[in-house]
């Protein structure tokens, strides 16, 4: 009972990420709601683990957790205006 | 009573999730809504994850979820940080009612001595 009302703040939660995605006046906005995103999707494979006795998830948050911090790094530079090696 | 603290815990996580995503739609301006969502959503998460340690104990399980906290913990203010700045050096304009700059001040400080080098 209580897991299933947690799964439902963090999807309300994912919901106001997409609406900032959607309408975010800037580019560093839409960057900025990818980044939350993909912290909320770790918060979220944590949950399965937990619930389902899958140990696998946990590989996946980590996996997930570095790949994002990579991505958003890179679109940051892009922002900045520089090359990816300077 | 293990049960009970790791549900405690991970309720207090969603709930600073949550207050962190509501910020980012509710605040004015691109660094407000950063400062105020990046740090709810990251003490959050860390938070959900500290429950999932204390439910499954200090097994394989456990200890990934730890390694996981410290991954959060390490890459997410970079990733704030370095959007900031990225948003000010591509000139987007704070809010209005923004009293301080510091960056731009610098930036200026550092225009004025480059040319009073080359005179």
């Amino acid at each position: 009972m209580i897991l299933i009302i947690i799964v439902y703040i963090l999807l309300i939660s994912a919901f106001l990420c997409l609406i900032r995605i959607m309408l975010g006046p800037t580019a560093p906005d839409r960057t900025v709601a990818i980044d939350i995103l993909g912290i909320l999707i770790v918060g979220f494979c944590a949950l399965f683990a937990l619930t389902y006795n899958l140990d696998f998830m946990l590989n996946i948050a980590i996996t997930w957790s570095l790949l994002s911090f990579i991505g958003t790094i890179a679109l940051a530079k892009y922002l900045e205006g520089r090359d990816f090696d300077e | 009573m293990n049960e009970i603290i790791s549900y405690i815990f991970i309720v207090i996580g969603a709930l600073f999730n949550l207050f962190g995503c509501i910020g980012l739609i509710r605040l004015p301006d691109i660094y407000n809504r950063l400062q105020a969502s990046t740090k709810c959503v990251t003490l959050g998460t860390s938070l959900l994850l500290f429950g999932v340690v204390i439910k499954t104990g200090l097994n394989a399980t456990g200890i990934k979820a730890i390694l996981c906290i410290i991954f959060i913990l390490l890459t997410s203010p970079v990733a704030a940080h370095a959007i900031s700045r990225a948003a000010h050096l591509s000139g987007i304009k704070l809010w209005e009612k923004s009293i301080i700059d510091k960056l731009d001040e610098d930036n200026k400080q550092k225009q004025n001595e480059e040319k009073g080098k080359e005179k």
